[in-house]
């Protein structure tokens, strides 16, 4: 393993607990542990699977109206996001593009970002040159893990009384391993929560769920297939700089009042370009990101070239994720193609390995969350 | 007799049916194996030819043949359950059985001792 890779708080208990370390983002990262990535997909799905995330990046934004400022730079409604809430949202560029997606939290008078891995540096240097009057901390003590499935809510309570937690809420709370930032919110499709430990209680706040019957080390193998089955996005596959939110069907996450029409309409990067098309989307040759089911048993996975009929030459579209699906029982994939092929039960070919197989534009997610709204 | 290939198949010969599989050791590096594709009964198969794909869930590999001959039969029961290959890769969770043309082509392939110190 190269030795510029960098270590999160929990990389000593991921090698005691037998982890299969590759390298991700910068870091050395646990992809499964003993119970192979199948069975740690269904565990979560069943029970509870503990993640270490911490190579994500936490910061804070503070000043006098940190919203003001971190909605020049997103098309999401941060002024509007109320305290104690968390709300998904992207970077967009010039050309409409993103640049990231991250997720906002408002905390009494600041901002509480988290920000991908790969895209960290690149965050905060688009934050730091972005904000006029707010100051931006970047939050070096800190784990992230997350505790996901149906008993995360059980397991975590007997630590510190989360069940009151609405989906996307956020709180501080004190524990035994100091002070907790929680949010109930991850990237599984369960019910379940991130949290941000001090680093040097990361191990022990780890070690005391993983004691617990319902509670399982997971490795990043099973949390792409999970977030795959929950139709969530992975920045740098299924969306990047060069697919817009229209594009990517990230519309959902544009506030109305960001919209044409809305008490402030526009005003991110891009917004001329990801506006009008919001309004008028009626170009069907413009590609959208869908859900696509191969008929067969051989999994479509990324760079699939997808084409409209079995014999056709061009393609038109790719697939950007696609695995196996363990609580689906079927390969599962994610991809772009034209407007105009992409509602729900439309018939495609995706070339795998020379041979054109069957496919059906499905809606998303491929299984319904579960989350606890 | 039971032979190993580098490429971590086993081949089990019996008069000139040879039985190709993968080895306990092969599944486990492979992770939940979920995909199986197998040659066709009939196929003439010549050694090296890419005859088998495997998708776990990590990615697809390939398997080569270890040998020239006629595909006999396959395991069908592998296509419907690919998981069978992760629970008895060398029981049950055969792939293929090859009519071989020239059962000599054994000999070059190690035995238990030797892939057990490949793997080791």
């Amino acid at each position: 393993m190269a030795q510029d890779l960098l270590k999160t708080p929990l990389h000593g208990l991921h090698l005691e607990l037998g982890a299969r370390m590759v390298p991700f983002a910068g870091y050395e990262m646990p992809v499964q542990y003993a119970m192979g990535v199948m069975k740690e997909h269904l565990h979560t799905r069943a029970a509870a699977g503990l993640f270490d995330v911490s190579h994500m990046g936490q910061v804070l934004l503070t000043g006098a109206d940190p919203s003001v400022d971190l909605e020049r730079l997103v098309p999401q409604s941060i002024t509007g996001l109320k305290p104690s809430r968390q709300r998904y949202a992207f970077f967009t560029n010039e050309s409409g593009g993103i640049e990231d997606d991250i997720m906002v939290a408002r905390r009494e008078d600041h901002l509480y970002v988290v920000v991908n891995a790969a895209c960290k540096a690149a965050d905060i240097a688009l934050m730091r040159a972005g904000l006029q009057e707010s100051e931006l901390v970047e939050i070096t003590d800190r784990a992230l893990l997350a505790l996901q499935g149906p008993a995360a809510e059980a397991a975590l309570s007997r630590i510190v009384p989360v069940a009151p937690m609405a989906f996307m809420e956020v709180g501080i709370f004190p524990s035994d391993f100091g002070e907790l930032w929680i949010s109930r919110s991850g990237y599984t499709g369960e019910d379940g929560f991130e949290i941000s430990v001090p680093a040097d209680h990361a191990e022990g706040f780890a070690r005391a769920l993983l004691d617990m019957e319902e509670v399982a080390p997971i490795g990043l193998g099973a949390r792409d297939s999970l977030r795959l089955e929950a139709g969530l996005c992975l920045y740098g596959n299924d969306i990047d700089t060069t697919t817009d939110p229209v594009q990517a069907s990230l519309t959902w996450a544009i506030q109305k009042t960001r919209r044409p029409g809305g008490a402030r309409e526009g005003g991110f990067p891009g917004d001329s370009i990801i506006l009008p098309k919001i309004s008028d989307a009626d170009d069907q040759e413009d590609r959208r990101r869908v859900g696509i089911l191969p008929e067969g048993r051989a999994p479509m996975r990324e760079h699939v070239q997808l084409f409209e009929n079995e014999k056709d030459e061009t393609p038109i579209g790719v697939v950007t994720s696609g695995a196996f699906g363990p609580t689906v029982g079927h390969p599962i994939s994610m991809g772009y193609v034209p407007a105009r092929l992409s509602a729900p039960g439309t018939r495609i070919w995706g070339e795998v390995r020379g041979k054109r197989m069957a496919a059906e534009i499905v809606s998303l997610p491929f299984r319904p969350s579960t989350y606890k709204r | 007799m039971i032979k190993y290939t580098e490429d971590h198949e086993w081949l089990s010969l019996d008069g000139d049916i040879v039985t190709v599989g993968i080895t306990d050791h092969a599944q486990e590096q492979l992770g939940d194996i979920v995909f199986v594709e197998l040659p066709e009964v009939g196929t003439q198969i010549s050694k090296d030819d890419e005859i088998v794909v495997i998708e776990s869930v990590k990615a697809a590999s390939d398997i080569v043949a270890p040998v020239d001959g006629e595909i006999v039969e396959i395991n069908e029961a592998i296509i419907d359950t690919p998981s069978k290959v992760n629970e008895d890769a060398e029981g049950e969770a055969w792939f293929f059985k090859v009519k071989i043309d020239d059962a000599s082509q054994l000999d070059a392939y190690m035995d238990e001792t030797a892939y057990k110190e490949l793997t080791a």
